[in-house]
């Protein structure tokens, strides 16, 4: 196994993660493209780290610690999602325009 | 190329990357909500595949646990609350010409870092050793403790901002907050009549 092949499937996921961020109109959905670029980071972060041989497994340890800032995140994100949901009716991330003019 | 293919890893690395890559697409394109979390599913099983390949065995089952168990059951109940349309639906995405700049933005992302890990690491030889999950609860606790306390810190606050947050409020009468609350009703009404 070569270090790039993992590397380059986390840039993949990371994009696809990119593009869904761009591209979602529905908040939750939005919040779903995000946890694939943690999905992304956590493959950077185990691949460096078999790569490095640390024997601390600095790279394992910090995954976890985004898999946690991760959950916390969609606990947060969501309880958002339905605070607005409850206050605007919709999901939709075109209709927060609040701060537009 | 001829030497990768040979090795029975990268056979099984691309058994597991192929469903990866198209789970996540089909996520993020998918004109079904339901759909979109349930490949979001696949995507994050061969991120565990993946780890298991690598030898890290704890992160494998921590994700299938933590994600795969608990995340999404609260992106499913965060669809259904708020009423997100369950059939097929075209006004999920954005329109052409944004899924056109999305679509040179992330690819050009892509290409950079391709290029970048390419001319970096070249074929640097990886080998998987598989961590032993004793190995990473001894480091956790000794080199990584204080990290550790700061990610304890961060879900008691999301624990205790997700309750505040989402929590309704029952109805004072008499209260200041009641009247900004109707108000804020008349304003949504207001709003679903221009609708």
């Amino acid at each position: 196994m070569i270090l790039g092949q993992f590397i380059i499937l986390g840039a993949a996921l990371f994009s696809l993660g990119v593009y869904g961020v761009l591209t979602r109109r529905n908040a939750v959905l939005v919040l779903l493209s995000v946890e694939l670029m943690l999905a992304a980071v956590n493959i950077n972060f185990v691949a460096f780290d078999t790569y490095a041989r640390d024997v601390t497994a600095g790279g394992q340890i910090f995954s976890l610690f985004v898999i946690a800032v991760g959950a916390a995140e969609v606990g947060i994100g969501l309880a958002i999602v339905l605070l607005i949901f409850r206050n605007r009716e919709s999901a939709n991330v075109d209709e927060l325009d609040l701060m537009k003019l | 190329m001829n030497d990768w293919l040979t090795q029975a890893e990268n056979w099984a690395f691309i058994l597991i990357a192929l469903p990866m890559v198209l789970g996540a697409w089909r996520s993020v394109t998918s004109r079904n909500v339901v759909h979109s979390v349930l490949f979001l599913v696949i995507t994050l099983a061969a991120s565990a595949a993946l780890f298991l390949l690598l030898g890290a065995e704890f992160v494998a089952w921590s994700v299938v646990l933590v994600y795969i168990g608990a995340v999404i059951v609260l992106f499913l109940f965060g669809i259904m609350i708020t009423r997100a349309p369950l059939g097929m639906e075209t006004e999920l995405s954005h329109s052409n010409q944004t899924k056109l700049g999305a679509a040179l933005v992330s690819g050009a992302l892509f290409a950079l870092i391709t290029v970048a890990v390419i001319t970096g690491f070249g074929e640097t030889e990886i080998v998987s050793n598989p961590t032993r999950t004793s190995e990473i609860g001894q480091s956790m606790f000794e080199r990584f403790v204080i990290p550790f306390e700061v990610v304890s810190v961060v879900l008691l606050a999301a624990l205790i901002g997700g309750i505040v947050l989402a929590r309704r409020d029952p109805a004072e009468p008499g209260d200041s907050s009641s009247s900004l609350g109707g108000a804020q009703s008349a304003h949504v009404t207001a709003e679903g009549g221009e609708a």
